[in-house]
């Protein structure tokens, strides 16, 4: 990511004044939009600025030059002159006369001084560096460079060249400038001297400084304003967006009455439109939806009443007969005796329906409280002590010395118990089976193991299936309503937990339910393996998950962390 | 023996019948009403011990019927209702009922549930039990404070005085059912839940700060003390 990287590239100070700024980037619009406007604007804004100034110091150089070009060589025409006619004249000192010269140049220079005068002289074939015979301000010889000394000995004619102007005291400080030069020739042929006209640029500095203060100080202002421009046309644009955004939130929330305001008919006006219209179609979609679950609801409930009534009726008559069957004929006491016991199976089965209608209409509700998990089962094996007394098999309870707690509703809890309890002693084939309490911080979970035939390959798969029979050709036994396993795991995932099977042919199964100690928490393992612990070590196992689609667990000596498992099972 | 009158108000022709039969055999004295706007007028003619009350009644429905009857009476109500959903089985809770039946029932249930709603206590010794502000008059069946009376149903004073008796020992909700109720086996316990509401609702100074009927978080309830 780029941004990872611009985070390595930075210092720690720098991340807090930069992340929050990469974050603004990232989830606004309207900020990425005026931080590009800045800068791709500030970059524009300084070429623009650097041209400018280029070419002002460019045509304030060049003006300079020329004026100083000018006005240099009339002084140097007059100074031969002058000299041509001091030569004529007596016989005078030409150290004097020079000085006299130069004195009277600078004069003319004004004050300040716009230029300083140096004559350099008599020239030899030396050219050196304190040269300087006279001048109208305390400057170095280095200020004409060597070039255009050699050029100014060597041949005759005005010369001239950039230069930095260098000041031997403190009146005046350094700076570029330009010098202009010729031989001026003594009268007395006591020797040519080199005169010199230095034009420093401090005005021309000042000026070019007082420009580009200008330009940048504007520059900034003007920069100010763009974004601030940008800002506000792009809120024009955002307000919009955002407002859409938000109404989709509450749209998502389940708020379906809520809509876009459209305004004129622009761009923003059409997707407000095309939204609402949106909105109103799923809004339409959900309502005929919710009216129809809220009939089929209706409908399960008024069935519920219509069938329950008469069946207590009938119930009470065939218990009535019942009662009463030692004075009835061998025939019809059988008859009130098979009357009751399919009005028993009648009933679970109405009972079931009505529950799974129940949770495919979505209106199942959790009762939750804190239940020991550990005490519902020892009550759950008691209450079914008797029909597994009658089975002959015996039930074991392995369950922790303190509470297995959990917050969870107890009926549905009791109901997936007594229900994998029933199935194992159904199917124990007058073997033992266990019952396996067991808790960890997050989850508790209750394990149910018999020792009969087991399940097929595939089956584990099938259990919860509605309906649905180990063996078609196995005779149906009493009590069963199909619907046991498939309510078992709708509670369970009402818990948001999972029910598991596991099962191998001739070495029993093993119903596993586990659910999240706190409601609502996810589940990441479950303490009790879904493979018993008797079977784990090198031998084959078969076992799946509700819908079988998860390998096998690992043998627990190569992990001894409790399993993981899906937390998604879905009945088919 | 006089196993007590009970009033069954049920539209239901036939399960109206059939339950008198069955409560006949049983040794009751039924007493049939078909509509809830009827209820009333044979409840004040008959003096019934328990009413048996259809919770879906044309006209004035069960609810309705049951507030009518809490008016005036304490009698034990006992709701016959179609639907177990935790709604309506509190719904019909709240409006009085002491105890209530989904259909269908096994007719042994429901004699069972009658016998204990009319089984009472053999004549207590003259006894009173104080709990806070609250005067318990265990022989006289009576609840006081300071010299106002309290009108609780038999329910609600079985439920008030079970928690009184002991008062340091933690009720849970299966226990209650047990001695409150009389069942054996483990009911619904929303029927404690929505009779602890109604009771404090009465007795509390603050039902919302409950300080008489304490709940004991994941366990159940006590009596509080001072």
């Amino acid at each position: 990511m780029a941004s990872g990287r611009v985070r390595q590239m930075l210092a720690a100070p720098f991340v807090a004044v930069v992340r929050p700024l990469v974050n603004a980037w990232r989830v606004s619009l309207q900020a990425r939009v005026v931080l590009s406007t800045l800068l791709l604007g500030t970059l524009v804004l300084s070429l623009t600025a650097w041209l400018m100034l280029t070419q002002i110091s460019d045509g304030l150089v060049d003006s300079k030059r020329d004026t100083s070009l000018a006005q240099a060589e009339a002084a140097f025409s007059e100074v031969q002159e002058d000299l041509d006619a001091a030569g004529s004249a007596e016989d005078s000192a030409t150290e004097q006369v020079v000085s006299q010269l130069v004195a009277s140049l600078a004069n003319r220079s004004g004050s300040p001084p716009g230029y300083v005068v140096m004559l350099v002289g008599p020239l030899g074939d030396e050219i050196s560096s304190d040269g300087v015979t006279s001048s109208s301000a305390p400057v170095s010889s280095d200020s004409a460079p060597t070039e255009l000394q050699t050029q100014v000995r060597d041949q005759p004619g005005t010369w001239w060249t950039y230069t930095d102007i260098d000041f031997t005291d403190d009146s005046q400080s350094d700076g570029a400038g330009i010098a202009v030069g010729a031989r001026v020739q003594t009268p007395d042929d006591a020797g040519d001297y080199a005169l010199y006209y230095l034009y420093p640029f401090t005005e021309e500095e000042r000026t070019l400084g007082l420009v580009a203060q200008a330009v940048l100080l504007s520059g900034a202002v003007l920069m100010l304003l763009v974004a601030g421009v940008a800002w506000l046309v792009t809120r024009q644009v955002v307000t919009p967006v955002r407002l859409a955004r938000r109404i989709a939130e509450r749209l998502a929330a389940g708020r379906l009455e809520e809509r876009m305001q459209v305004r004129g008919r622009d761009d923003i006006a059409r997707l407000g439109q095309s939204f609402n219209q949106m909105a109103g179609g799923l809004q339409r979609q959900i309502r005929q939806l919710e009216e129809l679950s809220r009939l089929q609801r209706r409908f399960v409930s008024d069935v519920s009443h219509e069938l329950r009534t008469p069946l207590t009726t009938v119930r009470m008559a065939a218990d009535v007969l019942h009662e009463a069957r030692p004075s009835f004929d061998p025939a019809t006491g059988r008859s009130a005796e098979l009357l009751q016991a399919e009005l028993d199976r009648f009933e679970a089965l109405l009972a079931d329906l009505l529950e799974i209608s129940r949770f495919d209409a979505g209106a199942a509700r959790l009762d939750i409280t804190e239940v020991d998990l550990g005490e519902l089962v020892r009550r759950e094996v008691d209450a079914q002590r008797a029909v597994a007394e009658q089975a002959g098999v015996q039930v074991d309870v392995v369950a922790p010395v303190g509470p297995a707690t959990a917050q969870a509703d107890p009926r549905r809890i009791e109901r997936v118990v007594r229900n994998l309890l029933a199935n194992a002693i159904a199917h124990a084939h007058s073997r033992r089976v266990e019952v396996i309490v067991a808790a960890d911080d997050e989850a508790a979970a209750v394990a149910v193991r018999d020792h009969g035939s087991g399940l097929r390959p595939g089956e584990t798969a099938l259990v919860f299936n509605r309906f649905w029979r180990g063996d078609p050709a196995r005779a149906r036994r009493g009590g069963g309503t199909g619907l046991g396993l498939a309510i078992a795991l709708e509670d369970a995932q009402l818990h948001g937990g999972w029910l598991q099977a596991w099962g191998e042919p001739d070495s029993g199964s093993q119903f596993r339910l586990t659910i999240p100690r706190r409601a609502g928490a996810d589940l990441r393992g479950s303490p009790i393996p879904l493979v018993p612990d008797d079977l784990t070590v090198g031998r084959p196992y078969e076992t799946t998950s509700g819908l079988g689609e998860e390998p096998p667990d690992t043998d627990p000596a190569e992990d001894p962390a409790p399993d993981r498992e899906p937390t998604k099972e879905t009945a088919p | 023996m006089h196993r007590g009158r009970v009033l069954v108000v049920d539209d239901d022709a036939s399960l109206a019948e059939m339950l008198t039969i069955v409560l006949r055999q049983e040794g009751f004295d039924p007493v049939m009403c078909m509509s809830g706007d009827e209820a009333l007028a044979a409840f004040r003619e008959h003096r019934p011990d328990i009413v048996l009350l259809d919770v879906m009644l044309p006209g004035m429905d069960g609810v309705d019927v049951c507030k009518a009857l809490r008016a005036e009476s304490g009698v034990p109500i006992v709701m016959l209702t179609a639907r177990s959903d935790t709604v309506d089985v509190v719904v019909g809770l709240e409006s009085g009922a002491d105890d209530y039946m989904v259909k269908p029932f096994k007719p042994k249930e429901l004699v069972a549930r009658i016998r204990a709603r009319l089984r009472r206590f053999d004549q207590p010794a003259p006894e009173q039990i104080t709990v806070r502000d609250l005067v318990i008059d265990v022989a006289g069946h009576s609840v006081r404070r300071d010299s106002t009376a309290i009108t609780l149903t038999p329910l609600e004073f079985d439920l008030l005085l079970c928690l009184a008796r002991k008062p340091w020992q933690v009720f849970t909700r299966e226990v209650l059912l047990e001695q409150v109720w009389g069942y054996r086996h483990a009911a619904d316990t929303r029927l404690v839940n929505v009779h602890v509401q109604r009771l404090r609702s009465k007795i509390e100074h603050d039902p919302e700060h409950p300080q008489i009927v304490v709940t004991v978080r994941g366990v159940g309830y006590k009596a509080g003390t001072d």
